[in-house]
């Protein structure tokens, strides 16, 4: 400790503070110019920016600035700087019957571009961001619906959901777990007929006693000849799409203890315009009736 | 007296941990009573041995450095285990199948992030700046440490709140609060170890045979006071049951968020930045034998620092429920901090001037400079994205996990790096490291580590943030959010890469650490190290 000696630091000839801690000194180099200039001027754009913007608190509310500015309002003209012009094809839309809108129709194209945007941010999580669905999420591109694809259905649906228990439109359908009250070997019969419905490699003899299985506890919602029905959300079991999987194993799962998909009801979630754009988009997609 | 007191403590903690462990209403809970049973079970049988026995005299007279050299080595540990975790959870985040079915819920990404980052900030960084402090402090004073076995205390006490929160992440018990999540009865333990890591602190500064304070201890002694307040602060909230670890907040909805991030942005503040510059006060200086650049420049930019720092944090609630004047005092004490932010930066490079040719040769030094880079750049960044206007497009994207790294791997990752080097030989009477060449690969890797890390997170960062907000010419959405997630794919896997390399220089900074400790120091002639 060599306290009250100052000295010179041989190497840059900056005089010290006298101090020593542990053999460490301390060179009296005066701050930095620019550093305390470029403070200075942070605290000076400060001052400025606090005075344009809403910033100090008082009692009961904060200074306002003298540009008015609060994110809320920014957001809001930015919103209502979009709504407004979009507003005449957005009423043309809103007043439009879907089934007759002409493909060229300014409407339209609002529509289905609107549409796509509630789908990518309501839709995707489940039926996919392209809409091809996933196990258990049906795929939108193609024809094979199981509610029906014809733009009044598929506005139902988006609208009401399906088996939700928030919506008392919801589509609904039930299809009992025959794993409680069909023995193990009628279930692997009835696959084997299934498997032979749909095309798929199956043993005959056993798919001949699958047949009677299927007539009694199957065909009244899949029909006798297995192509299902809109109306009980029952799939069609003859092509080759398949929501829960068309192989033995599945097949088996889905008998023995049934399914149960959820769609939420976008009804309450979603405006008028939304709806009738979002159907235009699924519509579209390739598979609409 | 004195014994007959601890036994009845240990006793009577034994004893209530056993009942909590009978009628914890969770799995963290019961875990952690059964753990502090028989803790405090086996403390008390040994110093039950102990009673009677003569005990041979501690020698006082130097510096107290046991607790020190357990600091080393449990700051290594800690290092590895975080950068390990930090790992898995980014090859998670590139391939989630890495969240396996059989560690389902313990192993999942949400359960292993906390569980990274206070690995990373509290064990890996907190033993660092205990471990650095108390070596500071007793050089910088010129006197032992206060309290005898005090210090002991607040290194074991504050490594089983390490192994608390970082058990009770896995194990399911957080509050949900950033950097906060250990629950009432593990934030209590960690406030009484705190009080002792300030006794410890303040006693051997009160019996400092230099007259003037040195710098390095204003930063840590205002670390050690500010993270008091701010844990006390952002963790009140009341128990469900004093028998379960969940509890209840206090504050509720904005408040909750604005004394949240007030926490969060100092802990940034004081625990990563003023408590790193403690150690880079004294360290560089150290190492690279010279003075400190500018005496008025360090009081100038430590009060501006400390001043400025506690009002930033609403820059983290941007465009929130947050009313907009906070929003706009947030940011613009950010924007004015950049200046006292670089003081350090200057104080440290500066240091140098004189001592430049030893970047050639010193690995260590290289470490140091490169750190001091990486904190000027991050805390260029950090005032630049609390701008609104860029944090409409940085706020919630991987730019802000960028950012963060390039701090955390680049200045507190380095700089401590550097401190280990520097500590293990003095520590235990070696001449120098085991390897220099092993310090040089570690700098490297480290440093092409952060790079990649940094540069893939602002990749993907401000490519999802432009994502995220565009709009066709009828305002519009583009993107769905899995578009977003599928495009920045390939950043991840880069993002792991650089992790993975950082890992591995740490390994290879505790395979030297661990050579060097056992005392297999090369007879060949050193390499890299400077003429003198």
């Amino acid at each position: 400790m060599m306290e009250g000696r100052t000295d010179r630091d041989p190497v840059t000839g900056t005089e010290t503070t006298g101090h020593d801690w542990d053999g460490i000194q301390e060179l009296n180099t005066p701050l930095p110019r620019w550093w305390l200039w470029t403070f200075y001027l942070t605290i000076v754009w400060g001052i400025g920016y606090c005075i344009a913007y809403p910033a100090w608190p008082l009692i009961d509310r904060a200074t306002a600035g003298l540009l008015g500015y609060s994110t809320r309002a920014e957001v809001e003209a930015q919103i209502a700087k979009v709504d407004a012009r979009n507003a005449e094809v957005a009423a043309r839309l809103a007043s439009a019957d879907l089934a007759t809108l002409e493909r060229d129709d300014p409407a339209y194209h609002y529509g289905v571009a609107g549409g796509a945007a509630v789908f990518r941010a309501h839709c995707s999580q489940c039926h996919g961001a392209g809409a091809a669905g996933a196990l258990g999420y049906p795929n939108l591109l193609d024809d094979d619906w199981l509610w029906g694809g014809t733009l009044d259905a598929i506005a139902a649906t988006v609208r009401h959901g399906i088996r939700n228990d928030t919506d008392d439109d919801a589509r609904w359908s039930e299809m009992p777990a025959y794993g409680e009250f069909l023995e193990v070997e009628q279930i692997a019969a009835a696959t084997e007929f299934v498997l032979q419905l749909s095309g798929q490699a199956h043993d005959a003899q056993l798919a001949a006693s699958g047949a009677v299985v299927f007539a009694d506890e199957c065909a009244s919602c899949h029909m006798e000849s297995g192509t299902g029905d809109r109306e009980n959300g029952a799939p069609d079991l003859t092509d080759a799409i398949w929501l829960y999987g068309g192989s033995r194993e599945s097949i088996i799962e889905s008998i023995t203890n049934s399914r149960f998909g959820v769609m939420p009801a976008w009804g309450p979630r979603l405006d008028e315009v939304e709806i009738k754009a979002v159907t235009l988009y699924v519509h579209q997609l390739g598979g609409g009736e | 007296m004195w014994d007959t007191l601890k036994l009845i403590l240990l006793g009577l903690t034994a004893l209530i941990a056993a009942l909590a462990a009978n009628w914890g209403h969770d799995l963290a809970y019961q875990v952690h009573a059964v753990l502090i049973m028989l803790i405090a079970a086996g403390l008390f049988v040994w110093q039950v041995g102990q009673v009677g026995e003569r005990h041979p005299a501690v020698d006082a007279s130097g510096y107290a450095d046991d607790v020190i050299r357990a600091g080393v080595i449990a700051t290594g540990f800690w290092g590895i285990v975080g950068f390990l975790v930090g790992v898995v959870i980014a090859l998670q985040l590139a391939y989630p199948a890495l969240n396996f079915d059989w560690g389902q819920p313990y192993t999942n990404f949400g359960r292993l992030r906390p569980l990274h980052t206070s690995a990373v900030i509290f064990a890996f960084g907190g033993n660092a700046l205990i471990m650095s402090s108390f070596y500071i402090v007793q050089r910088t004073s010129g006197t032992r440490l206060w309290g005898g076995n005090l210090a002991w205390f607040v290194f074991w006490g504050y490594n089983l709140f390490i192994v608390l929160a970082a058990t009770g992440y896995v194990l399911g018990s957080t509050q949900s609060k950033e950097y906060a999540e250990p629950e009432w009865y593990v934030d209590l333990w960690l406030t009484i170890v705190w009080v002792a890591f300030l006794a410890v602190y303040m006693g051997t500064i009160f019996n400092r045979r230099e007259r003037h304070i040195y710098v390095a201890n204003w930063f840590l002694l205002s670390f050690i006071i500010t993270v008091a307040m701010l844990h006390v602060v952002n963790n009140i909230s009341i128990p469900v049951s004093i028998w379960g670890s969940k509890s209840v907040q206090v504050f509720a909805g904005v408040q909750d968020a604005m004394v949240q991030w007030w926490y969060g942005h100092n802990a940034v503040g004081f625990f990563l930045t003023a408590g790193f510059l403690g150690m880079m006060y004294y360290f560089v200086p150290k190492q690279a034998n010279r003075p400190i650049y500018s005496y008025k420049l360090s009081i100038i930019h430590f009060w501006a620092l400390i001043f400025l720092y506690i009002w930033a944090g609403p820059h983290h609630l941007h465009y929130t429920a947050l009313p907009d004047w906070a929003s706009t005092l947030g940011m613009v004490f950010s924007v004015i901090l950049w200046m006292p932010s670089w003081g350090g930066m200057i104080n440290g490079l500066m240091t140098l001037q004189g001592a430049w040719d030893k970047l050639r040769t010193d690995p260590i030094i290289r470490m140091m400079v490169i750190s001091l880079a990486f904190y000027g750049m991050s805390t260029f960044e950090g005032p630049m994205m609390s701008i609104r206007a860029v944090n409409s497009l940085s706020h919630y994207t991987d730019w802000t996990i960028g950012h963060v790294h390039s701090g955390a791997l680049g200045w507190n990752g380095l700089i401590t790096f550097a401190v280990l080097y520097f500590l293990t030989p003095r520590l235990w009477g070696r001449k120098e490291m085991h390897s220099m060449p092993a310090i040089n690969w570690h700098f490297w890797l480290a440093t092409i580590g952060i790079v990649l890390y940094a540069a893939s997170m602002w990749v993907t960062g401000i490519l999802e943030g432009l994502m995220w907000r565009e709009v066709d010419s009828q305002g519009f959405l583009v993107n769905s959010f899995a578009d977003t997630v599928e495009a920045k794919y390939p950043m991840y896997v880069v993002r792991a890469l650089g992790g993975v390399l950082y890992l591995a220089g740490a390994g290879i900074m505790a395979w030297n650490m661990w050579m060097t400790i056992r005392g297999g120091a090369r007879a060949a002639a050193p390499v890299g190290v400077p003429a003198e």
